[in-house]
């Protein structure tokens, strides 16, 4: 197998010890089984981790937060270049057009606005290309989710080779915009590019790229804190400033991050869109068996309604979408739209092809069970045998999301048997545990106070 | 260390088309579990299902013994069935027992055994008409 990356991974979306209630509802959700709870609060194995974000989406507290940069950052550069996605314009009440939208993103102190979705004609012909250099590979999957990217490193090793190994569009945008106002003579050092972000997931792939050494972007401002702070702006506003260099989109670029918005302009073969992780997770098993015959495309993307759906967006995800659809609409009856692909000029689209490239992504699988095969298999034996004792009830009372996780930990020495509610009972009838240790146990696991003795003090006795 | 084994077996229904799968499904947890080199775990998932499908196409019943060790996996299928008759013909690429009808919905293309054998290691097919069919696919892992 390739070399697989060992490094320590860096997440996006952090827990909040301090706001946390041990509730566990995160832990139940998470598609690659990420979560435990320890002392009454969830913790995070941060190799298993893929930045989905669906934690956030359920935590009844708000103790799973989405880290961000400083916005005065955005000051620490001369020229500061703010790259939005078609989602951001897809926010706001219909009545605002995008161009007013990307004016008071403007206002807010950016030399330049540009919509991400510019580097997507450019990099659609790269991919019709890739396919056609690419025949043997089926079906081959698009790189845009970066959610689905570690997905596939740590759940789907095997389909590694299957991911078309270009960048997104926001980084063709920032190339494209980094090389032009290079040579108009500006200091690379005084560029600064921030993308604006719908999900967790495009943090991550900023801050620790995947087959990349070093994104092209220097910041990244997150969706929901630019809303508000835009939204305030459009409230207030009087008069009119125009943006330079702001081209509008095609209706292909306005759509290209919803759902079948890849797969409906690959020009060869058959494509297919899914979307919503577990969806994914679902098909890619029917893949890696071979089961799935005949698909040469596949676009996959984390969040239910792809990029409308990104926990960072204050919208409604389909009210989103069918904004985006109406625009794209609009922008393709529009007589004045040329859209042309903007790198097709000089040395700008060399310079893209040169870079628009992403490295052999490796994999990291969180599968195998030890690298030797022998111990594996040990392991494994006594994962089945501790699966067996288990009530496969997957209460998560333990402190662990199934029956099945449960044994892994305790193989894995990062758990213990006697933290199953069940087994504690039966040791507890057999006189091989008492008491005072089982609620030593529980409190390991849930924290000292939902197990205080007192707590209930008034409401025992109507309990009974 | 290396006298590690694993067995496992699964029943095979004939005619159960919409459970075909489970196996192949299975085993390959169970390879990635063991760290099993990805071309191999490719490969010997597409061997079974390949195997699979014909038991539950042509037979009445079967049964999958899998066994797994640091080196190699062995996957025995065992079939009550009708038999292959002439088993170096049916490896033959195309040939195959399906009606023109079948052929026309796109099944019977007689490529199954050929696929089996081009993502085994060793394949012995062994059969007796009448009776059923064993077939026998082992898999070696790079060390």
């Amino acid at each position: 197998m390739d070399k697989e990356v060992n490094v320590q991974f860096h997440h996006a979306l952090k827990f909040r010890e301090d706001i946390c209630i041990g509730c566990s509802h995160c832990m139940n959700i998470c598609p690659t089984e990420a979560i435990r709870v320890v002392h009454g609060k969830a913790h995070m194995h941060a190799n298993r981790c893929v930045d989905c974000g669906e934690c956030y989406r359920v935590c009844p507290v708000g103790a799973i937060i989405v880290e961000q940069d400083d916005f005065e950052n955005i000051y620490n550069f001369k020229t500061r270049i703010a790259l939005i996605p078609a989602v951001f314009t897809g926010q706001f009440p219909e009545s605002v057009g995008s161009k007013e939208i990307l004016e008071a993103v403007h206002d807010l102190g950016f030399t330049y606005v540009f919509e991400v979705e510019e580097g997507v004609e450019f990099l659609n012909e790269r991919f019709n290309e890739y396919f056609q250099n690419n025949k043997s590979i089926k079906p081959l999957i698009s790189p845009f989710c970066p959610a689905i990217v570690r997905l596939i490193q740590v759940k789907f090793p095997t389909l590694v080779g299957s991911i078309i190994l270009l960048k997104a569009p926001v980084d063709i945008t920032a190339l494209r915009t980094r090389k032009t106002l290079m040579d108009q003579g500006i200091d690379p050092k005084e560029i600064g590019i921030f993308y604006v972000t719908p999900c967790a997931a495009k943090i991550v792939a900023v801050k620790s790229p995947v087959g990349e050494e070093k994104s092209v972007i220097d910041g990244v401002i997150n969706m929901n804190f630019l809303y508000n702070k835009v939204f305030k702006i459009l409230r207030q506003k009087k008069d009119k400033t125009e943006i330079p260099g702001l081209s509008p989109l095609s209706g292909k670029s306005v759509c290209w991050s919803l759902t079948h918005g890849e797969s409906d302009h690959m020009n060869q073969g058959r494509s297919l869109a899914i979307d919503e992780i577990n969806n994914v997770i679902e098909f890619l098993e029917k893949v890696e068996n071979e089961e799935i015959d005949g698909i040469d495309f596949l676009e996959l993307r984390a969040c239910d309604e792809s990029c409308a759906g990104g926990i960072l967006c204050p919208g409604n995800r389909f009210m989103t979408a069918d904004k985006l659809r109406k625009r794209a609409l609009r922008n393709e009856s529009d007589p004045d739209n040329h859209h042309n692909s903007i790198e097709n000029t000089g040395n700008t689209r060399e310079y893209l092809l040169d870079n628009c490239s992403l490295n052999k992504v490796l994999p990291r699988s969180i599968m195998k069970l030890d690298d030797n095969i022998a111990e594996a298999m040990i392991k494994m034996k006594r994962i089945y045998e501790m699966n067996g004792i288990l009530p496969q009830v997957d209460c998560g009372i333990c402190g662990s999301p199934t029956c099945k996780s449960l044994s892994e930990d305790i193989v894995q020495n990062k758990a213990e048997i006697k933290q199953c509610i069940f087994v504690q009972k039966i040791l507890e009838q057999n006189d091989k545990l008492d008491i005072s240790e089982s609620i030593k146990i529980m409190r390991s696991i849930w924290g000292e106070n939902v197990l205080d003795k007192n707590s209930l003090k008034d409401e025992i006795n109507e309990i009974n | 260390m290396t006298t590690e084994k694993m067995h496992f077996e699964y029943p095979v229904e004939g005619g159960n088309f919409s459970k075909a799968g489970y196996p192949s499904s299975q085993v390959k947890k169970t390879l990635k579990q063991l760290n099993v080199d990805g071309n191999v775990i490719k490969r010997t998932v597409v061997a079974l299902y390949e195997a699979e499908v014909n038991i539950v196409a042509h037979a009445y019943k079967g049964v999958i013994f899998i066994d797994i060790d640091t080196k190699k996996i062995i996957i025995k299928l065992v079939d009550e069935g009708p038999g292959i008759p002439d088993i170096k013909k049916a490896m033959e690429i195309g040939y195959s027992t399906a009606t023109p009808e079948v052929r026309e919905m796109g099944f019977g293309a007689g490529m199954g055994l050929s696929n089996m054998n081009n993502n085994s290691d060793k394949l012995t097919i062994t059969s007796e008409v009448g009776k059923g069919t064993n077939v026998e696919i082992i898999n070696y892992f790079p060390s």
